[in-house]
C-alpha cells in the first residue's frame, strides 16, 4: 500500500519517554489560562459541592422537618435546595461559558504554531512527509488535544475531586461503609491502567491511519484529471476502501476495547452499592444507621457512578489526546535545517552586483544513495546570463533550487559577490533572488496576490510591468481582473498562461538574481519570441541563471553550462560549445553528434529542436 | 480592469485578509449546488441529510434491534438498582429487626442479579454500537469518496481539492466523534428519562405530575439551542474548510511560499481563517454552555419543588418516607440523564452540520454522467473515428472557447492542432476525453456520441496526457501500472523502453520499485512526464491525445519520444497539441486554430508552403533552429 504509514520518517515519540511526556509538554499552550483554570476548577468544585448537598438536604428534609413534622423547615430546607440548585448552574454556566474560549484560543494556539513551524521547514521535509498526515494533525489531533485540554482534563481532576470529597462524606457518615467505597478504587485502579496501555497503542494506530486516508484523499483530488482520463475510479475507489476498512478495523477494535472497560468500571460501583445495601440494612436494623443516613448514604454513593462511569471515555479521551501530543510535536520538534545562521548578514539590494559563484558544490537528497551534484564549479558574472543544459533529470532544477536554499549543498558552497549563501539571512537571500519554477504553483487566490506572493508592498506600475514583460496582459481580460481569483493551482488557465503568471510574479520587483526553470516551456512560438524579446532587456542588467532545453531559448544566454553526471562538464559560448563539444550538442540536437548542422532533405529533418 | 485598479489602495500589505482570495468567477464556488442559503435550501437539505441518515443505518436494521434490546435490558437492570435499594430499605429494616433476614437475602440477590445483566447488556450494547457506528462511518466514506470520483471536472476545478479534503477528512471525524462519544449514550439517556418518567409515575403520580411540569421549559430551551446551533455548526464546517484549503494549498506548494517569502502573509492569512474558525466554534460552544446549565436550572428547580412538595405530602401522610427517598433518587437519574442528552445533542448537532455538508456533495449530479443505457462502441478495425459536429462550448456559457465547431478525425489519423494560447486547443482535447459534455453539438466516436458510451469502455478507447502530470504514491511501476492495471512487470518495463524511459528508471536506486513519493518529489519534471507517457503507451488506448506531453524533455529525450511516436501512433488516431512544430513532424494533418475557429486545415508539407499561418509559424521554428 502506498499509503503506509511508513511514509511517515519520524520515529515519534523517543524510546522510554513517558507516554505523557508530549502532552504534559504542551502545557505553556495551557500557561495563559493557568489562573483562569484554577478558578474555574474551584467553580466547578463548587457546583459540585452544591450538586453534593442536594442529597444532603434531602436527606434533612427527610430527617428533619418530615419526621418532625414541622412544615416551616421543610420549606426553609427546600428553599435552601432551590438557592444551591441555582448556584451549580450559575456556576457551571460560568465555567463552560468562560471554557468555551479558552479551549479555542488554545487549539487556535498550537495550530497557528504548528503551521508557522511547517512553513520554516525545508522542502526535503515536505516531500517526506505525505500532506494528509500533515493535515490530520492540525485538524483531528487538535481537536482531541482540545477535548482533552477542556474536557477530560478537566473532568479527570474534577471527578476525581468528586470521588475523594464522597468518599471523605461517606465515611464521615459511616466509617465502615465509606472504607469499603473508599476499598473500590484499587480494582478501578487496576482495569484503568491495563486499558489505558490497550488503548494507547490503539489510539497512535487509528491516528496514523486517519492521516494515511486523508493523504488518500488529498492524493486523489490532486490527480484527479488522471484518474479520470484513464477512468481509474475503480481502482482508486479500491484503494480508498483499503485504507477506509483499516480505519474501520481500529475502530471497532477501540470501541470494544472501550466496551469491555466500561462495563467492567461500571461493575465496580454497582457491586459495591450491593454491598452497601445488605450492611447498611443490616446496620439499620441494628440501629446503628438511620434510615435517613442510609438514604443519604446510597445517594451520596450514587453519585460516585456518574465519575466512575465517565473514567473510561477519560482515560480514552487522555490517551487519545497524549498520541496526538505525540504526532504534533513531532512535527514541532523536527529542527527547519534551513535556518539563518548566527551572525548571519542582509544584504541591501543595491550593494548587490551579482556574482554567484558555485564552489565544489555537492548536493544529495535525503536518503538518497548518490549525490545529484557532485563538485560543481561554476560563476555567474554580475549582470550576466547563463543558461543550464543536460539531459532530463541531470540535476539542472536540483542546481536552481540551491540558490534560494530551498534545499542546502550539502558539500562546497555558493557566495553571491563573496558573501556564502548561509551567511546570509534568508529572507534578504529570498528577497534578492526571483524564481520560477518548471511547475508554476498558483494558489486558489486572486491574481494580484498570487503576482505579489513575495512583494505584498508592489504597486500597480511594478505589477503591470512585469505582466507585460510576461506577454500576461490577458490577466486584465479575465472577469474580475487581477482581483478573479484563479482556480486551484490556476487550473482555470492554460499551462503557458500559468508560465507566464510565473514568469511575472519571478520578474516582480527586479530581483538581482533570477532563476528561471525551463521558464518558456509551455509557450506557443509566437508568446515566446515575444516574452524572450523582453526578457532580454531585463536580463542585461539582472544576473540570471537559466534551465534550458531548447536552442531557441538559449538565445537569451550569454553563455551556457552543460550538466552532465552531476558536474559541470563544459562552460562556454553557445556557438563554441556547439563546435568544441560533442556532448552539448548532442543535448540539443536529436541528431547523430557527427551530423551537420544542415537540416537533412525530407520531413525528417526538420525534426531537430 | 475597475476591480484590478482598486488594488492599489491596499498594496501596502495592510490588514487586508479578506480579499486576498480574489473573486471567484462562479458565485457558487464554496458550495455544492444544494447548498444555497434560502431557509428552503436549508430545510430540504436537512431533510436529505436525514434520509441520508436512514439510508446508512438501514442495512443495519438487525444489529440495531439487537442493540436496542440489550440497551433496553441495560437499562432496566440499571433502573432496578434504587428501586431494590428502596425496597431494602421499606420491606427488608423492618423484618430485619425482627430478625428475617430472607426479604433482605431475596433483594441482594435481586441487585446481584441485575449488576451481572447490567454488566453483561453494557458490554454488548456498546459493541454492537460501535460496530454499527464504524460500518456507517465507512460506509458513507466510501460513498463520499466514490461520488467524488464520478463527478465532473468542472465540479472539482469550482470545489478545489482542500475543500474536498476537508468533507472527506474533518466533516467525517466530526461524525465519528458523535459515533465514539456514543450516539449511545443518546438512546440511553432518552431511554432512561422515559423510563424513570414511567417509575416516578408509578410511584406517586400527583408527585410526578409536578415533576413532569419541567417538559415544556426543557422542550422550549432545547427547540432554542436546535435552531441556534445548526447555524453555528454550519458555520464551524465552512471556517474549517477555509483552514484546511489553505493549509493544503500552502504545504502543496511550500516552494513557491519560502523562494517568495510568502510564510509572513501567509502566516496571517492563516491566523485570520484560524481566527474565524476560532470563533465560530467558541460561539457554537456558548450555546451548549448555556444550554446545559439551562437544563440544570429546570433539573434543579424541580427537585426543589419535589422536596417541598413531596416533603408536605408526606406529612400528609400521603405518600411515605420511603417513596419521597425513592423519588428523589429516580430523579437524579432523570435529570443527570437530562445534561448527558444535552452533550449528545451538541454532538448530533454538529455532526448533522456535516451529514449535511456531505449531503449536499452526495446529492451534486456529475454533470458528465455515465450513461443510463450505454452503447457499445463498434468492435473491429477501423476503430477511433472522431467526429465533432456544430459543437459549442464553454467554460462559462456566456464566454463560449468554440462555436459550431465541425471536425472529423478518419480512425488512425494523427492531427496536429496549433494556434495561440486560448485558441481551443485544450478545449478541444478535454471534450474527446469527456472531461466536459459540449453545450450544443456532438462529439462521436466511431460514430457513437460519447454522452452514450460507459466510462469504462470510454476510458479504455479514449486517453488523455497532459502537461501536468500526476504520479501517485507507490512505485514507479505502479504509477506505469495505473494506464493498465493488470499489466505484469514485463510488460511495463516494455511501455518504458519503447517511450525511452527505461534507462533513467533502471538508474534508480531501487528501479522500477522506488517508491515517486510525494507527487514524485524525486523525478524531474521530464522523468515525470517520460513516466505518464509509459502510462499511456501501456494503455494502449485507440484514440490518444497528447496535450503538450513533451513540454519538460530535453531534445534527445523528447526526439527519442518521437521516434517512439511514430510507431505508436501509426495504428490508431491521435490528437496532438504543442507549442513546438517539432511535434507536428509526425502527424498527418496539421489544424490552425483561432478564435475557437479551425483556420487552416491540411498536411503540414501542403501548409507549409501555402504561405498562410502555419506557414508562417513554421518559418519561425525553422530560424529557432540551432
Amino acid at each position: 500500500m502506498p499509503a503506509e504509514s511508513d511514509g511517515n520518517p519520524a520515529p515519534g515519540v523517543a524510546a522510554g519517554r513517558h507516554p505523557l511526556h508530549n502532552l504534559w509538554r504542551l502545557r505553556r499552550y495551557l500557561r495563559p489560562y493557568a489562573v483562569e483554570f484554577g478558578w474555574l476548577l474551584l467553580a466547578a468544585l463548587g457546583a459540585t459541592g452544591a450538586s453534593i448537598a442536594i442529597p444532603l438536604m434531602a436527606q434533612r428534609v427527610v430527617d428533619g422537618p418530615v419526621a418532625r413534622q414541622d412544615p416551616a423547615g421543610l420549606f426553609r430546607l427546600a428553599g435552601l435546595a432551590l438557592l444551591l440548585g441555582l448556584a451549580e448552574a450559575l456556576l457551571i454556566f460560568v465555567r463552560r461559558w468562560v471554557q468555551s474560549s479558552s479551549s479555542v484560543a488554545m487549539e487556535a494556539a498550537i495550530r497557528a504554531d504548528v503551521y508557522a513551524h511547517l512553513q520554516r521547514l525545508p522542502a526535503s521535509f515536505h516531500d517526506r512527509w505525505q500532506s494528509g498526515q500533515l493535515l490530520s494533525r492540525i485538524t483531528s489531533d487538535l481537536s482531541v488535544i482540545r477535548r482533552f485540554l477542556s474536557f477530560g482534563l478537566f473532568f479527570l481532576v474534577l471527578n476525581l475531586v468528586t470521588y475523594l470529597v464522597v468518599v471523605v462524606l461517606l465515611i464521615r457518615l459511616h466509617a465502615a461503609l465509606g472504607l469499603l467505597v473508599a476499598a473500590s478504587a484499587v480494582p478501578l485502579l487496576l482495569v484503568s491502567r491495563r486499558f489505558a496501555r490497550a488503548y494507547h497503542t490503539a489510539s497512535r494506530r487509528m491516528q496514523d491511519q486517519q492521516g494515511d486516508v486523508a493523504t488518500l484523499v488529498e492524493e486523489t483530488a490532486q490527480g484527479l484529471r488522471t484518474m479520470k482520463a484513464y477512468g481509474r475510479g475503480p481502482e482508486l475507489a479500491a484503494r480508498f476502501a483499503t485504507g477506509a476498512r483499516a480505519l474501520h478495523d481500529t475502530g471497532v477494535g477501540k470501541g470494544r476495547l472501550l466496551a469491555r472497560t466500561s462495563a467492567r468500571l461500571d461493575l465496580v460501583p454497582n457491586l459495591t452499592l450491593g454491598v452497601v445495601l445488605v450492611a447498611g440494612a443490616a446496620a439499620a436494623a441494628a440501629g446503628v444507621l438511620t434510615i435517613g443516613e442510609l438514604v443519604a448514604f446510597v445517594s451520596l454513593q450514587l453519585m460516585l457512578i456518574w465519575p466512575v462511569q465517565s473514567l473510561g471515555w477519560i482515560i480514552a479521551n487522555g490517551q487519545e489526546a497524549a498520541t496526538a501530543a505525540d504526532r504534533v510535536q513531532e512535527v514541532l520538534d523536527t529542527p527547519p535545517a534551513i535556518v539563518d545562521a548566527p551572525g548571519a548578514v542582509t544584504l541591501p539590494r543595491a550593494e548587490v552586483r551579482g556574482r554567484l559563484r558555485f564552489e565544489r558544490v555537492c548536493f544529495r537528497y535525503p536518503g538518497a544513495g548518490a549525490p545529484v551534484l557532485r563538485d560543481v564549479e561554476l560563476t555567474v558574472e554580475p549582470g550576466e546570463t547563463l543558461a543550464l543544459v543536460g539531459a532530463t533529470g541531470c540535476g539542472k532544477s536540483t542546481l536552481l533550487s540551491l540558490v534560494p536554499r530551498l534545499h542546502e549543498v550539502t558539500g562546497g558552497r555558493i557566495t553571491l559577490d563573496g558573501h556564502d549563501l548561509r551567511q546570509v539571512r534568508l529572507a534578504s537571500l529570498r528577497r534578492l533572488v526571483g524564481v520560477a519554477f518548471e511547475e508554476p504553483t498558483l494558489f486558489s487566490m486572486s491574481v494580484w496576490e498570487n503576482l505579489t506572493l513575495g512583494r505584498p508592498d508592489a504597486g500597480e506600475d511594478e505589477v503591470r510591468a512585469a505582466l507585460a514583460l510576461a506577454q500576461a496582459d490577458f490577466a486584465y481580460d479575465l472577469p474580475w481582473g487581477l482581483a478573479t481569483r484563479v482556480g486551484e493551482q490556476g487550473l482555470s488557465l492554460s499551462g503557458g498562461q500559468r508560465q507566464r503568471l510565473a514568469l511575472a510574479r519571478a520578474v516582480l520587483g527586479r530581483p538581482a538574481l533570477l532563476v528561471l526553470d525551463d521558464p518558456l516551456s509551455a509557450l506557443d512560438v509566437q508568446t515566446e519570441a515575444l516574452v524572450e524579446a523582453a526578457l532580454k532587456r531585463v536580463l542585461r542588467e539582472t544576473t540570471a541563471l537559466l534551465v534550458v532545453h531548447r536552442p531557441s531559448t538559449i538565445a537569451l544566454a550569454d553563455r551556457v553550462a552543460l550538466l552532465d553526471g552531476g558536474r559541470i562538464a563544459a562552460v562556454g559560448r553557445h556557438t563554441d560549445l556547439l563546435a568544441t563539444v560533442p556532448a552539448y550538442r548532442a543535448v540539443l540536437s536529436a541528431e547523430p553528434p557527427a551530423a551537420t548542422t544542415e537540416p537533412a532533405p525530407g520531413g525528417r529533418g526538420l525534426v531537430r529542436s | 480592469m475597475t476591480a484590478a485598479a482598486g488594488r492599489g489602495e491596499d498594496a501596502d500589505d495592510g490588514p487586508d485578509l479578506t480579499r486576498w482570495r480574489g473573486i471567484a468567477t462562479d458565485p457558487d464556488a464554496d458550495r455544492s449546488q444544494a447548498e444555497e442559503a434560502t431557509p428552503e435550501a436549508v430545510a430540504r437539505l436537512r431533510a436529505r441529510s436525514r434520509a441520508l441518515l436512514r439510508d446508512l443505518l438501514r442495512p443495519h436494521r438487525r444489529r440495531l434491534g439487537a442493540a436496542i434490546g440489550l440497551l433496553l435490558s441495560q437499562n432496566a437492570a440499571a433502573m432496578a438498582g434504587p428501586y431494590l435499594v428502596m425496597l431494602g430499605i421499606d420491606r427488608a429494616i423492618p423484618p430485619l429487626r425482627a430478625g428475617d433476614a430472607g426479604p433482605l437475602v431475596a433483594v441482594a440477590g435481586a441487585f446481584g442479579a441485575a449488576t451481572a445483566v447490567e454488566f453483561l447488556a453494557r458490554r454488548g450494547f456498546l459493541i454492537r454500537s460501535a460496530q454499527i457506528g464504524q460500518a456507517v462511518l465507512l460506509d458513507l466514506r466510501q460513498r463520499v469518496y466514490g461520488h467524488f470520483l464520478r463527478l465532473s471536472v468542472a465540479f472539482h476545478e469550482r470545489y478545489t481539492s482542500g475543500r474536498m479534503v476537508s468533507r472527506l477528512t474533518s466533516d467525517l471525524d466530526s461524525i465519528a466523534e458523535l459515533v465514539d462519544g456514543g450516539i449511545d449514550s443518546l438512546v440511553l439517556a432518552v431511554l432512561s428519562i422515559v423510563s424513570v418518567a414511567a417509575i416516578l409515575l408509578w410511584l406517586d403520580p400527583p408527585l410526578a405530575a409536578v415533576t413532569l411540569l419541567a417538559f415544556p421549559f426543557l422542550f422550549w430551551l432545547s427547540r432554542w439551542f436546535a435552531r441556534a446551533s445548526a447555524g453555528a455548526y454550519r458555520r464551524t464546517r465552512e471556517a474549517m474548510a477555509l483552514v484546511i484549503v489553505h493549509f493544503v494549498e500552502s504545504t502543496r506548494g511550500i516552494r513557491a511560499v519560502q523562494a517568495f517569502r510568502r510564510e509572513r502573509r501567509n502566516q496571517r492569512i492563516f491566523d485570520a481563517v484560524n481566527d474565524d474558525y476560532r470563533r465560530a466554534s467558541r460561539d457554537a460552544f456558548r450555546l451548549i454552555a448555556t444550554y446545559s446549565p439551562g437544563i440544570k436550572v429546570i433539573g434543579n428547580v424541580t427537585v426543589a419543588v419535589v422536596l417541598c412538595y413531596g416533603g408536605w405530602r408526606v406529612l400528609d401522610g400521603a405518600t411515605g418516607v420511603g417513596v419521597l427517598a425513592a423519588f428523589l433518587l429516580y430523579l437524579r437519574r432523570f435529570f443527570e440523564p437530562m445534561q448527558e442528552l444535552s452533550q449528545f445533542y451538541n454532538s448530533l448537532q454538529s455532526a448533522t452540520a456535516a451529514l449535511e455538508k456531505l449531503a449536499g456533495v452526495l446529492d451534486e449530479r456529475p454533470a458528465v454522467a455515465e450513461p443510463a443505457r450505454p452503447v457499445p462502441l463498434p468492435a473491429g478495425p477501423p476503430r477511433g473515428a472522431v467526429a465533432f459536429r456544430a459543437v459549442t462550448f464553454g467554460y462559462r456559457p456566456e464566454t463560449p472557447i468554440l462555436t459550431e465547431l465541425d471536425l472529423t478525425v478518419p480512425a488512425g489519423q494523427t492531427v496536429a492542432l496549433i494556434g495561440p494560447t486560448g485558441a481551443g486547443k485544450s478545449t478541444i482535447a478535454k471534450l474527446l476525453a469527456r472531461f466536459h459534455d459540449p453545450l450544443a453539438g456532438t462529439v462521436r466516436l466511431d460514430g457513437v456520441d460519447l454522452r452514450d458510451v460507459a466510462d469504462a469502455e470510454l476510458r479504455r478507447a479514449v486517453v488523455l496526457v497532459t502537461q501536468e502530470t500526476h504520479l501517485f504514491g507507490g512505485t514507479v511501476a505502479e504509477n506505469i501500472r495505473f494506464g493498465r492495471p493488470g499489466a505484469d512487470d514485463a510488460a511495463v518495463e516494455a511501455a518504458a523502453r519503447a517511450i525511452g524511459a527505461h534507462d533513467f528508471i533502471a538508474a534508480l536506486p531501487d528501479g522500477y520499485a522506488t517508491e515517486v513519493h510525494r507527487r514524485g518529489g524525486r523525478l524531474s519534471a521530464g522523468q515525470r512526464q517520460l513516466v505518464a507517457f509509459a502510462r499511456a503507451f501501456l494503455a494502449d488506448p485507440t484514440v490518444l491525445i497528447l496535450d503538450e506531453a513533451t513540454s519538460s524533455l530535453d531534445v534527445p529525450t523528447e526526439r527519442l519520444v518521437q521516434r517512439a511516436l511514430g510507431t505508436i501512433l501509426r495504428d490508431r488516431t491521435a490528437l496532438v497539441i504543442a507549442h513546438r512544430l517539432s511535434t507536428v513532424e509526425i502527424a498527418d494533418r496539421v489544424l490552425v486554430l483561432d478564435g475557437g475557429r479551425i483556420v487552416e486545415d491540411g498536411p503540414p508539407a501542403r501548409l507549409a508552403a501555402a504561405g498562410g499561418r502555419y506557414a508562417d509559424l513554421h518559418r519561425q521554428w525553422r530560424e529557432s533552429l540551432l
